[in-house]
């Protein structure tokens, strides 16, 4: 509302609010003002409706009076056909919020004698105006007039001058029409009311039925062109402007954990961002759901809100698969912070999914949005369309700040990367969970695909859901390839017998050597003692013969002074002789 | 309207049961003194005259001053004559200039 509210100072025709959902964002504001505005289209697609909501809202929400002039439905008729979508006419109409007024037009109790206008029409709109005020005026189908008066020059020139006069008296003033075969009313009323036309349509495809909005013309204001789907519920109606909104939205730093710690691990050990949109692939039976159970557990652990949209199971059945492996969500949904929408896919079509998935995000206001699996989506040839559902998601929950976790089911056929409606492109964090076939075992293996902002781990773990919940465990990556399951624990019992053994050995080594290295020393040491022996025996020996030698020399020099020889030169030649 | 009156709401060749004490009440509903409006009335007393004398009144109410009053008996069209007895209600619009049609629609005349 603010957003229009502002856009209505930037353009200076004066615009009146609808309040019905999403309408005042489409056309930057509502319906001019003063203006007459012609909704068409075919049998059952909610014109009165929509002229309804606008009086009612108009009453309560704006405190613009409205008058409702009814050429099909009577009074009571009325009131209790809106009584079930919660107005309650007969306490606005005694409130003089709103005034009904039904002109009974019967074309067998009808003569034409000549010359008439419809003054009468005009002085009990007038009358009805008046009494209460009003600022907004309905006329619901004013084309029923064609069917009780025979003579169209007369009518299509008072028709004309109806709307001027409505535009006169300034009231804003819905016209409805019913849809034509060629034009956009039977009665082309077009022709008159050229202000602003919207056309309502219910269209059905495959089965599926799709109420749609546009806005067809619009003079002196710019407005959304494009079909948009709308609702009819217990509140009324709800347009959804379904355009991309702009890839504008805020980014947030802040990082909220997946649930499962091994998966946090390899997301930097932080998880994901928050407002990303994650998505969970996988074949059948892989884990997807519990790996969407495991994060919308911990959300509620850290109090968020969670909004779970599964179509496949019902929350009961959901609830009691999780329990099996020790995620417990029932009390979560008692808290009032888990909510559960159950709906088959092929409910709706897919617009109206986006619509009722726009309702209940802006009803619940979650943190969090699980949509489980999304591929169901895709029945037929529906591929753009189920890629425009999706970016239409997933802009609106960024916008919003929500997390996004959608899982999707691939097919064992396609290539993996290849499937899910085309929309990896929208993703942020693409887990993969894959079956690994080997030995006879069917195994889970999880990696992360891609993880925008983050640098995330490249490895494949194995994915093994306990009693408590889904375990990630690193995976046997060796000579002989991937390992996973028994053929796993089998290598790795090998691995431990393997590296046992290997530690004998070394201590086998280690105790050899030292024995050696005592034995060499035991050696060395009885050399020594050996050498040590002969050693000082040699010296004895050494030290006896010097002796010897010292007396014979005496004994010569003895002799020799004894004989008066020379003395030096005996010396000499004896040792020399040595 | 009564199931009673089934018969004679139906535009068959029979004349309508038209007793001698049938009181005939007519309302012109106008808005202002227009000339259509004018010419209504002028042409609504000339086939009163001629046909029902003495015993129809006429009522002519002006919208313009009593517009609470169009929606009751659901008037749409001006001018309009309304014949409110005897029943059932008949409503005539225009300015009553085509006779032969005034006449079918108050059923005073078969149709041919």
């Amino acid at each position: 509302m603010k957003k229009a509210e502002n856009k209505i100072s930037n353009i200076n025709l004066p615009k009146s609010p609808t309040g019905i959902m999403g309408f005042d964002e489409i056309t930057l504001g509502g319906l001019p003002t003063g203006r007459p505005t012609l909704v068409c289209g075919g049998a059952g697609c909610g014109k009165t409706l929509f002229g309804i909501e606008f009086l009612v809202r108009g009453a309560i929400q704006f405190n613009e009076p409205g008058v409702f002039m009814s050429f099909e439905e009577t009074d009571k008729e009325l009131i209790n056909n809106v009584a079930s979508l919660g107005f309650d006419l007969n306490n606005l109409i005694k409130n003089k919020k709103i005034a009904l007024d039904h002109v009974y037009i019967e074309r067998s109790e009808i003569e034409e004698t000549g010359e008439y206008d419809l003054d009468a029409l005009f002085i009990r709109l007038g009358y009805a105006i008046d009494s209460i005020g009003a600022k907004r005026v309905v006329l619901d189908t004013i084309e029923s007039l064609f069917a009780g008066l025979p003579n169209q020059l007369i009518l299509r020139a008072e028709l004309r001058r109806l709307f001027r006069w409505l535009k006169n008296k300034g009231v804003t003033a819905i016209i409805t029409g019913e849809r034509g075969d060629e034009t956009l009313t039977r009665q082309g009323l077009e022709e008159y009311v050229s202000d602003c036309v919207i056309m309502l349509d219910h269209r059905v495809t495959e089965q599926t039925s799709t109420r749609r909005l546009r806005v067809v013309k619009y003079r002196g204001s710019t407005h959304g062109t494009n079909e948009y789907p709308f609702l009819i519920d217990e509140t009324g109606i709800s347009v959804l402007p379904v355009t991309s909104l702009g890839l504008e939205h805020i980014v947030s730093n802040e990082r909220i954990s997946s649930g499962i710690k091994a998966l946090d691990e390899m997301l930097e050990g932080k998880g994901y961002f928050r407002g990303s949109t994650v998505l969970v692939s996988g074949t059948a039976g892989i884990g997807k759901t519990s790996t969407a159970a495991h994060f919308a557990e911990a959300a509620c652990k850290r109090g968020e809100r969670v909004l779970y949209f599964c179509f496949e199971e019902s929350p009961n059945q959901l609830m009691r698969n999780m329990l099996s492996i020790g995620i417990k969500l029932e009390p979560w949904v008692k808290k009032g912070l888990l909510r559960f929408q159950a709906t088959r896919p092929t409910l709706y079509g897919l617009e109206m999914h986006l619509a009722v998935t726009h309702k209940f995000v802006n009803e619940f206001k979650p943190d969090i949005v699980i949509l489980d699996p999304i591929n169901t989506f895709v029945t037929g040839d529906k591929e753009f369309e189920v890629k425009t559902l999706l970016m239409r998601i997933v802009d609106f929950l960024k916008v919003n700040q929500i997390t996004a976790l959608f899982t999707s089911l691939t097919s064992a056929e396609c290539s993996i990367e290849g499937s899910d409606a085309g929309i990896s492109s929208l993703i942020d964090t693409w887990l993969l969970l894959r079956d690994i076939e080997l030995n006879g075992e069917r195994n889970r293996g999880m990696y992360v695909l891609k993880s925008r902002g983050m640098a995330n781990s490249n490895q494949i773990r194995e994915f093994v859901l306990t009693n408590h919940g889904v375990e990630l465990r690193d995976v046997y990556i060796g000579g002989k390839g991937v390992l996973t399951g028994s053929a796993r624990i089998a290598q790795e019992a090998f691995e431990n017998a393997e590296v046992l053994r290997r530690k004998q050995n070394v201590e086998r080594k280690v105790r050899e050597i030292d024995r050696k290295r005592r034995e060499l020393e035991t050696q060395i040491s009885a050399l020594r003692a050996g050498f040590e022996s002969e050693e000082t025996e040699a010296v004895m020996m050494i030290e006896t013969e010097q002796e010897t030698i010292k007396r014979l020399e005496q004994d010569k020099m003895e002799m020799a002074v004894s004989r008066k020889a020379k003395i030096g030169k005996i010396a000499t030649k004896n040792l020399k002789n040595n | 309207m009564n199931q009673m009156d089934v018969n004679s709401n139906k535009r068959t060749k029979e004349k309508p049961e038209r007793g001698a004490n049938d009181q005939w009440v007519l309302r012109l509903y106008v808005a202002g003194q227009t000339p259509k409006a004018l010419t209504a009335f002028a042409n609504l007393k000339k086939i009163c005259e001629e046909q029902l004398e003495g015993k129809y009144s006429i009522e002519v109410i002006d919208l313009l001053k009593n517009p609470q009053l169009g929606a009751a008996d659901q008037i749409f069209a001006l001018p309009t004559l309304v014949r409110k007895l005897p029943v059932p209600v008949r409503k005539i619009i225009g300015d009553l200039s085509n006779t032969e049609r005034v006449l079918i629609g108050l059923d005073l005349l078969p149709v041919s």
